[in-house]
């Protein structure tokens, strides 16, 4: 916003992201989230908050081979895209504790995040919105002659709007850079996927002519690995991709969501395929070690930031309707 | 007013639309245009014949039936530094794209503190057989959405020098073109940059007895009426076209109101919660004591567009209607 520099955490270039910066990623994301839920139990959030722990991989993997001239369209639960596409945790914080150092001022909160200047789109209210955004988004990188190209993460909810049809069938027909990465949690807000999915996802765009694979989201070189092969097809000119994550949504649906229609059980196991697990191993002991206390630092001072700002006031909601003129 | 000086040529509300296009195309190469039948029919109606030679395929671009994706491709464009203009057929379709328009497009700044330079172009009215899903106006809906600018001109003139500033602007703008006024014409200078600002109404005639405040097309009738009124009645009528209906020219709407002490609205949609409907609550807001009368909104009466061209065109306000509802707020003085 204009009265608030972006402190924008240095993004790895493109292509060059080891094991040891996605488990570093990751394990930010999770402190992260887990502060926020401490957070909102002291009641510090006036929001929504929709975690996504256990899901790290999917937004680390999706994201740890992006330029920041590349484009992503997050979802209600995004904070982990939002991390790894290049947010800054500190003002992200503020953003979900409604302080004014917030990237809307505080006045928006988790699910009205958007950075274009590092290529966040949008994280978004609406589900499935994100996909006609992101037609445009990779729309313009074809008209601009880059070879940026768009990702779009959406939840297996939205595969049952009308606009996922239709980003399908003009991503394909116009052959835009775009891969569409559908991160199944297995939950639809309150209900299973099985109430709501018919087929198979990652073969919605087989008919268009779009290759689709299906991932372990819990994996993040298995992500990561997808994602090459769809980004380089992609800023190569040769379409769109889709690629359905499979993982598990660890919490409820929001925060205050016990999530008593799942069987504790089925929610030990999948928390025994803990994404960091995974990650952790590929890397010594020692250096994630060290990796874990920095980010303890990192995630205090971003905590301490938040909370010194200013909580947002009346006066900051007339900011940011039209251009200033 | 006219200044005779320039040199000035009659153009067609839909001529004033394409060179818009074609001059602001031509200035910026981030400008696009993307739509169903857009490039090569060259717009259902023909309003955007020429472009696609013009300027390419990737630039004006025939899209699928996909209204969401429509005003989505324009939102990520802008997104990505383009300035991207939509067409979206009928106004009746933009329903939808009703959330990208409303939750999206409108909300980017307020998020994000970044420009949206979008134009989302469609067509109003029941200037065709085209019935009940293809002839609304839905103008006033739009009005409520804190973020979004609506536009509508009346007349070849303002149709290209708002579309121009529309295409310039840098927050979204809903641009409404009105099918009946397609052919209608209007003198419009030859060869010059020609920009009318946003947020300024036109008094397009000055008078001292009642204020009309017309919309769309019901300018033009809402300037015959007050010929004619002048010439029957000898009573002297002004007319201002809003041409911008968010944000609204309230000062030079009030200045009027105040003077006159009499409000006229006249609009092509129904009355209720409509432009009218605001005007006059602006009017009872501001300046109740100064009213000589009450105001009266001229609008179509609250049934559906008919297909029939003829039913349909007698269901829209005419000159008379105008004309009596003027008559009325003059009685007993
Ligand atoms: C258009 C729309 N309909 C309904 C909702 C309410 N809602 C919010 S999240 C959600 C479930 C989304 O499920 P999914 O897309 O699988 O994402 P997940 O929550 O699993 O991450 C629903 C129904 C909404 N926000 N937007």
């Amino acid at each position: 916003m204009g009265n608030q520099q972006p402190l924008v955490q240095a993004a790895p270039e493109a292509g060059s992201s080891t094991p040891l910066d996605r488990y570093r990623m990751m394990r930010l994301s999770r402190r992260f989230e887990e502060t926020m839920e401490e957070q909102f139990h002291e009641g510090q959030v006036p929001g929504p908050l929709h975690l996504s722990i256990g899901q790290e991989a999917v937004a680390v993997g999706g994201c740890c081979h992006l330029r920041q001239s590349d484009a992503i369209l997050s979802t209600h639960r995004g904070h982990h895209h939002c991390l790894a596409k290049g947010a800054a945790a500190d003002r992200l914080m503020a953003e979900l504790l409604g302080r004014s150092a917030g990237y809307s001022l505080g006045r928006g909160g988790s699910m009205h995040i958007a950075i274009p200047e590092i290529g966040l789109l949008g994280t978004n209210g609406i589900v499935g919105a994100g996909l006609p955004i992101a037609t445009g988004a990779a729309y313009a990188m074809q008209v601009q002659k880059s070879d940026n190209v768009t990702v779009c993460f959406f939840g297996e909810g939205a595969t049952g709007t009308g606009a996922f049809g239709e980003a399908l069938n003009i991503a394909a027909l116009w052959r835009l850079p775009l891969i569409f990465v559908c991160e199944n949690n297995q939950y639809v807000e309150l209900t299973p996927q099985s109430v709501h999915i018919a087929g198979d996802i990652w073969r919605r765009g087989e008919s268009f002519g779009i290759p689709g694979s299906r991932v372990d989201g819990n994996d993040v070189e298995a992500m990561a690995e997808a994602m090459e092969t769809a980004i380089a097809r992609a800023r190569a000119g040769d379409g769109p991709t889709m690629i359905e994550a499979l993982t598990y949504r660890w919490s409820g649906h929001f925060v205050a969501d016990r999530a008593a229609y799942r069987d504790e059980a089925e929610v030990q196991e999948a928390r025994a395929l803990d994404p960091l697990i995974s990650a952790r191993a590929l890397i010594d002991d020692d250096v994630a070690d060290a990796v874990d206390s920095e980010i303890e630092e990192e995630i205090a001072v971003a905590l301490a930031f938040a909370q010194q700002s200013p909580l947002a006031d009346f006066d900051s909601l007339s900011i940011g309707h039209y251009a200033a003129s | 007013m006219t200044d005779i000086s320039v040199e000035t040529r009659p153009l067609k509300f839909w001529q004033g639309v394409n060179q818009a296009l074609v001059e602001e195309m031509e200035r910026d190469e981030n400008v696009v245009l993307v739509g169903e039948d857009v490039a090569r029919p060259g717009g259902p109606y023909g309003v955007t014949r020429g472009l696609l030679d013009k300027f390419g395929d990737l630039r004006v671009r025939d899209t699928p039936i996909s209204e969401a994706v429509l005003v989505g491709l324009g939102i990520g464009g802008a997104g990505v530094g383009l300035r991207p203009v939509v067409e979206v057929m009928f106004f009746d379709f933009a329903m939808i794209a009703m959330d990208q328009i409303v939750n999206q497009a409108a909300k980017f700044r307020y998020f994000s503190g970044a420009d949206m330079p979008l134009v989302i172009r469609t067509m109003c009215g029941a200037g065709g057989p085209n019935g009940a899903q293809h002839s609304q106006n839905f103008e006033a809906w739009y009005c409520g959405v804190p973020g979004l600018k609506v536009v509508m001109p009346s007349n070849a003139l303002d149709a290209k020098g708002l579309l121009k500033s529309s295409i310039r602007d840098n927050d979204p703008v809903l641009f409404i073109e009105t099918l009946g006024l397609l052919t209608q014409r209007r003198d419009v200078p030859v060869g010059e940059d020609l920009l009318i600002p946003l947020g300024v109404a036109d008094i397009r005639r000055e008078g001292s007895d009642v204020t009309v405040v017309a919309i769309g097309r019901l300018v033009d009738r809402a300037l015959e009426a007050a010929e004619r009124l002048q010439e029957e009645d000898g009573i002297s009528v002004e007319v201002i076209d809003p041409r911008t209906l968010s944000p609204l020219d309230t000062e030079t709407i009030l200045e009027s109101v105040r003077r006159t002490g009499r409000l006229v609205t006249a609009q092509e949609a129904t009355a209720p919660c409509s432009v009218g409907s605001e005007l006059v609550a602006l009017a009872a807001e501001s300046c109740l004591s100064e009213l000589k009368a009450a105001p009266i909104r001229v609008a179509s009466p609250f049934v559906n567009v008919p297909t029939p061209l003829p039913l349909a065109e007698e269901r829209a306000p005419g000159v008379e209607d105008v004309m009596s509802a003027v008559r009325e707020t003059m009685q007993g003085s």
